[in-house]
């Protein structure tokens, strides 16, 4: 128990970091993240750049931070497009049971069944390749598993004894899902956003990287990573740094993660 | 001393690591060979832990800290891991409470069987699967061939907790512990069990540790008790001296607290029904899958029930009898198929806001029965909040007093469920119901998930607070000790049907019915003596 | 028995139904004219709409889905835009060449995590737990394609070992085939033993709760049996489960490792596509990896109740 604690410090410690260093990159970067410098290619990371410049003499450390801005933009929008859409289809399924269920359900699985960031590349094609369309093309392939994740909640909920007390005291079915279901799905729902976060972030990477993400010369992490490739054996620090952001911010969101889970999940309260 | 002593325990004490807390303080107790002794005590006695430790399965959080087991002259806690594993199965047999997850779910009984007589025995296959047909044919087991290649799930819980017996008695152990063994299962299965464990042990000569917090089921069984509080013990005798001469005040408290037979009350049988249900039948739709029809499973049929004003209605049977189904449909939880509900002599659906306002219910389990994200206020407040004509500073004054009538000061009010202990949780339970005044009350086994003082203490309660408003009940229980103490009325169910009702005295002293009389031979009556003990009387059975 | 088996069946066939819908839905909202956009800026109006009507793009949605719905029970996914190849044997060819990287990945990661996490669970809480848990965390946060660069980077480029760039076939030649193989395969096991030992502890510790794990102990069984007969047994489901899961997600997710390792697989096929715009090749590749994706999913949920025999009771 107390290492989870201690782990989830040190994760919430790497996700405020992450936090700060966006919001830093709104006001100020050492350098400006898009200017050219010829003088300046492939510095090597220095008193003056601090983590090198890449192949157009651009500031590593400065487009790193710019990218830090994208990914907790990209993967805040997601996480709430998801959150909200799939909370929503949760609720309804759950409570209206019945054909409407098995419908809304039935769609659902079938969406699940496309694995991984598959959904999200149809979508992508469809949307096109930039910031808002991974944002609208994640959201939408990440809003099954949180309606999933909803609905069992709502459907475990509602054979719960307090949930029944409800009905007793005359309440409508309406309120109880307002005032007795919904505030106690919020323990699995922030669960599973945290996770969202991560895959997010990852998934942006990802698609930036083969080249379906935000275009360059705008700077995110996964784009500088393809950038930097050609380069890699001249210039290390272009593989190494994007890479080790996306990581450590992961490493961050998976430890938190882990923390949220032991203190949310009610079978954990139940042996304290 | 004409024999060797099987089991010695000396200043047992076991720690929790780390937290240095100490949940079991210098016990001691001996066990001659073929003897059953018990071990009393309610959650949080310790008496598990300690019964674990005489075999080295402690959880890995709790150490021992102290104290000596002597099994057969060989002292058990500085024994090798393959010493113990010598010990254990062959010498000492384990039976558990829960018969759902003590067997191992994805392998085949013959092959757990087995694999006991395989670890400590040398015989043939042969010999080993004679051994295991004639146990099983010996506990119970209808077809032993087939149970062989059949898994645990096939099995009802009674039959997976002979299985178990016949598990652990293959090795014909000296000593069997028995935590709690019954305890999960129906009274009537229960005494089966019981009765089967007590004849098997018997005929091998192994000597039974028999944990419960049941002490009229220990006593029953056994020939001398220890009785344990908080981790330590605190009294030991023979089974009659713990029952006739208590010495502890634990030991009285805990003996006063067996329910007993309540006052007979005047009942006014003239006027209309506070509730009535007429010819209920309920089904519940059977499972669909695509090569199966949904074929409705019928749970109750054709079940007609008159609650009087102020009458306490005890409905009683085993699990599958229709009468939680019953009281849920009477609340409204549950949709008849047909027949009518009447309150105050009207069809209940004529004015469901005025029923729902008049007919509350408390569920067994406190912990799944409030919301755990709603302080003790809130949740007593929300009872409050349809009723009319009072306004928001009344209905927090209410909620307020209700609170301190079922016992739980202004210092709660603030608290969340998680901050409460199971018997506080059913207090709030009790005073969300009776907040709004119902003239109705439906409890569904409101004391079965408490300790046995605890049990007392707010049965008390109900009972007292019945008395002040005069609500009408419907009062589910399985525990018929508990009935005997607040029922005016008793209704016998068994497979969705009443096979038997009458006035409370008549139900226990006459009963008509065999099962009946199954389900009373499973408690005792009550002689109180002078000395704070208490004499048992087991009725007969049919 | 059969009849879990032929429920299982038939509940895939309505998820079949509604992902080729889906698929078929998602192609039509490209925006863009198919037809226009094969003929090249050049083409005049009429012979766009002679393509339009061959392609059967004039006629009503529902029509144009049952065509091409006949069209995908014959096996005919439609032709590439690009190559004009028939796609179905484009998706089939650069589907085994990430099949073969996926599944050795996943087989030889499990064989690692799956004990690995046993035994961690086992000993919970002491230092090897503390150490595998860690290592574990920190596995699954490297992203794949930045652990596949490293990789490349070290045992290509630093230590020359291993090919950096392109790819034989094993088909062609075995060892060489084999060699430009470790790479991509060593990047996937060692994320995905971050995911699975965890999976596989945290279902061993729910299973290390119960009471027929202390009734296994209290017969004078050895912890090695205990935890191999008996808790591994029934704790292996939900991993049994994952390994499912992970398979589909690393078809779904491939394109990247092919990306950095320049392997001509099935995820590298779908990004040039989408790229250029190759309507009928992403829609082969979406429906192709969703369908066996199912198929995958559907072979573990007929494989389940030999780790736990409840399941078919159900």
């Amino acid at each position: 128990m107390k290492n989870y604690t201690f782990n989830g410090l040190i994760g919430g410690v790497l996700i405020a970091l992450l936090l700060a260093v966006a919001l830093l990159g709104l006001f100020w970067t050492p350098y400006d993240p898009m200017k050219l410098s010829f003088t300046a290619r492939l510095a090597a990371p220095s008193a003056e750049h601090w983590l090198g410049t890449d192949e157009f003499g651009r500031d590593v450390l400065s487009r790193l931070i710019v990218g830090a801005r994208a990914s907790v933009w990209i993967g805040f929008l997601t996480v709430s497009l998801a959150a909200i859409a799939g909370t929503l289809i949760g609720l309804v399924s759950g409570y209206a049971r019945g054909w409407v269920d098995a419908v809304i359900m039935a769609v659902n699985n079938a969406l699940l069944a496309f694995p991984g960031i598959l959904l999200a590349l149809g979508l992508l094609a469809v949307f096109g390749a930039n910031q808002y369309g991974i944002i609208f093309a994640l959201g939408i392939a990440y809003t099954p598993s949180m309606a999933r994740v909803v609905r069992g909640a709502v459907l475990s909920l509602r054979e719960r004894e307090f949930i029944e007390a409800s009905k007793i005291m005359g309440n409508s079915e309406l309120f109880t899902m307002m005032r007795h279901i919904l505030p106690n799905c919020l323990a699995p729902i922030t669960v599973l956003a945290t996770s969202m976060f991560g895959w997010a972030i990852l998934s942006e990477s990802a698609l930036s990287f083969l080249g379906l993400g935000v275009p360059p010369p705008a700077p995110t992490w996964g784009n500088m990573l393809a950038a930097g490739r050609p380069f890699i054996e001249q210039a290390v620090w272009l593989g190494l740094f994007p890479g080790l952001c996306i990581a450590l911010t992961l490493l961050g969101i998976n430890l938190l993660g882990d923390a949220l889970r032991d203190k949310l999940d009610p079978r954990m309260r139940g042996l304290k | 001393m004409t024999q060797e002593r099987l089991l010695s325990v000396r200043d047992l004490s076991l720690e929790v690591v780390h937290r240095g807390v100490e949940v079991v303080k210098k016990v001691s107790f001996d066990i001659e060979p073929g003897e059953i002794f018990g071990i009393v005590g309610e959650s949080g006695s310790g008496k598990s832990l300690a019964t674990r430790a005489i075999i080295s399965l402690l959880p890995p959080a709790i150490k021992v800290t102290g104290g000596q087991v002597t099994f057969k002259g060989r002292d058990v806690l500085s024994m090798s891991e393959a010493g113990l594993r010598e010990l254990r199965g062959a010498e000492i047999g384990l039976v558990f409470q829960e018969p759902m997850t003590s067997l191992n779910p994805s392998m085949t009984i013959g092959r757990q069987l087995e694999e006991g007589l395989t670890l400590h025995t040398n015989m043939p296959p042969a010999t080993r699967r004679e051994r295991i047909l004639a146990m099983l044919q010996r506990v119970g087991i209808r077809d032993p061939e087939g149970a062989l290649s059949a898994y645990p799930h096939e099995f009802s819980g009674g039959m997976r907790q002979r299985i178990m017996l016949a598990s652990v008695m293959l090795l014909k152990p000296a000593l069997l512990i028995a935590d709690e063994p019954t305890t999960a299962l129906d009274a009537v299965i229960q005494r089966d069990v019981m009765e089967l464990m007590v004849e098997l042990t018997k005929a091998e000569g192994t000597a039974v540790l028999l944990i419960s917090h049941d002490l009229p089921m220990v006593a029953r069984y056994t020939s001398r008790i220890v009785v344990m509080e908080k981790g330590s013990l605190v009294e030991q005798g023979t089974t009659e001296q713990i029952l006739e001469k208590p010495q502890h005040p634990y030991t009285r408290k805990l003996l006063s607290s067996l329910p007993i037979r309540g006052d007979v009350r005047p009942i006014d049988t003239v006027s209309a029904p506070m509730i009535s249900a007429r010819n209920i039948v309920v089904d519940y739709p059977g499972r669909k899958s695509l090569f199966k029809k949904a074929v409705p499973k019928r749970a109750l049929h054709g079940v007609s029930v008159d609650i009087q004003a102020g009458e306490v209605v005890a409905l009683v049977g085993g699990s599958g009898s229709g009468k939680t189904t019953l009281g849920r449909t009477i609340a409204g939880l549950v949709n008849q198929s047909s027949g009518d509900i009447l309150f105050q002599g009207r069809e209940r659906s004529a004015d469901w806001r005025d029923y729902r306002l008049n007919c509350q219910m408390v569920f067994q389990d406190p912990y799944s029965s409030l919301d755990p994200r709603m302080t003790i206020l809130a949740l007593v407040e929300e009872a409050l909040r349809l009723v009319p004509n009072i306004d928001r500073a009344a209905k927090k004054k209410r909620a307020y007093e209700t609170l301190e009538e079922v016992g739980l000061g202004t210092e709660y009010a603030l608290r969340y469920p998680h901050e409460l202990s199971g018997g506080q949780r059913q207090r709030v339970a009790i005073a969300r119901a009776i907040a709004r005044r119902p003239k109705f009350l439906i409890a569904d086994e409101p004391v079965s998930a408490l300790d046995v003082t605890v049990r007392a203490q707010v049965l008390t309660l109900f009972s007292d607070l019945q008395k002040r408003y005069g609500f009408s009940c419907l009062f589910i229980s399985h525990d018929l000790g508990v009935v005997e103490q607040v029922a005016d009325r008793v209704i016998v169910m068994q497979d969705g049907r009443i096979i038997e009702q009458g006035d409370r005295n008549t139900i226990f002293d006459k009963p008509k019915e065999a099962y009946t009389r199954r389900l009373l031979s499973a408690i005792p009556a009550l002689d109180l003596n002078e000395n704070g003990g208490v004499k048992l009387k087991w009725r007969l059975e049919a | 028995m059969l009849r879990f088996i032929l429920n299982r069946l038939f509940m895939a066939l309505p998820t079949v139904v509604i992902v080729s819908i889906t698929v078929f839905a998602l192609i039509r909202f490209i925006p863009g004219d198919p037809a226009a956009l094969m003929l090249g800026d050049m083409a005049e109006p009429a012979q766009i709409a002679e393509m339009r009507s061959e392609l059967g793009l004039d006629k009503s949605l529902p029509e144009q889905f049952l065509i091409w719905g006949g069209n995908v029970l014959t096996g005919d996914f439609g032709k590439s835009i690009v190559s004009g190849e028939p796609v179905l044997k484009l998706v089939v060819s650069h589907f085994a060449v990430s099949a073969q990287i996926v599944l050795v990945a996943v087989f030889l990661a499990s064989l690692i995590a799956v004990p690995a996490g046993v035994i961690a669970a086992w000993r919970q809480n002491s230092l090897t737990d503390l150490a595998l848990v860690g290592t574990a965390t920190v596995l699954l946060s490297i992203p794949t394609f930045w652990l596949g660069l490293l990789l490349l980077l070290f045992f290509g480029l630093k230590l020359g070992w291993l090919p950096v760039l392109g790819y034989v076939s094993i088909g062609d030649n075995l060892v060489g085939g084999l060699l430009y193989l470790v790479l991509p395969v060593m990047t996937l096991v060692i994320h995905e033993m971050g995911v699975l030992i965890r999976m596989a502890r945290a279902s061993t510790l729910e299973v290390l709760r119960l009471d027929y794990i202390t009734h296994a102990r209290a017969k004078g069984l050895s912890e090695s049996a205990v935890l191999w007969k008996h808790a591994f047994k029934n704790a292996f489901g939900p991993t049994w489960t994952m390994i499912g899961l992970i398979l589909g997600n690393l078809l779904g997710g491939i394109a990247v490792i092919e990306t950095v390792f320049t392997i001509p697989g099935l995820g590298r096929l779908m990004v040039d596509a989408i790229f250029q715009r190759d309507y009928p090749v992403i829609q082969g590749c979406l429906l192709f990896v969703a369908l066996s994706y199912v198929l995958v999913n559907l072979i573990v949920d007929l494989l389940y109740p030999l780790f736990d025999p409840r399941v078919v009771a159900e």
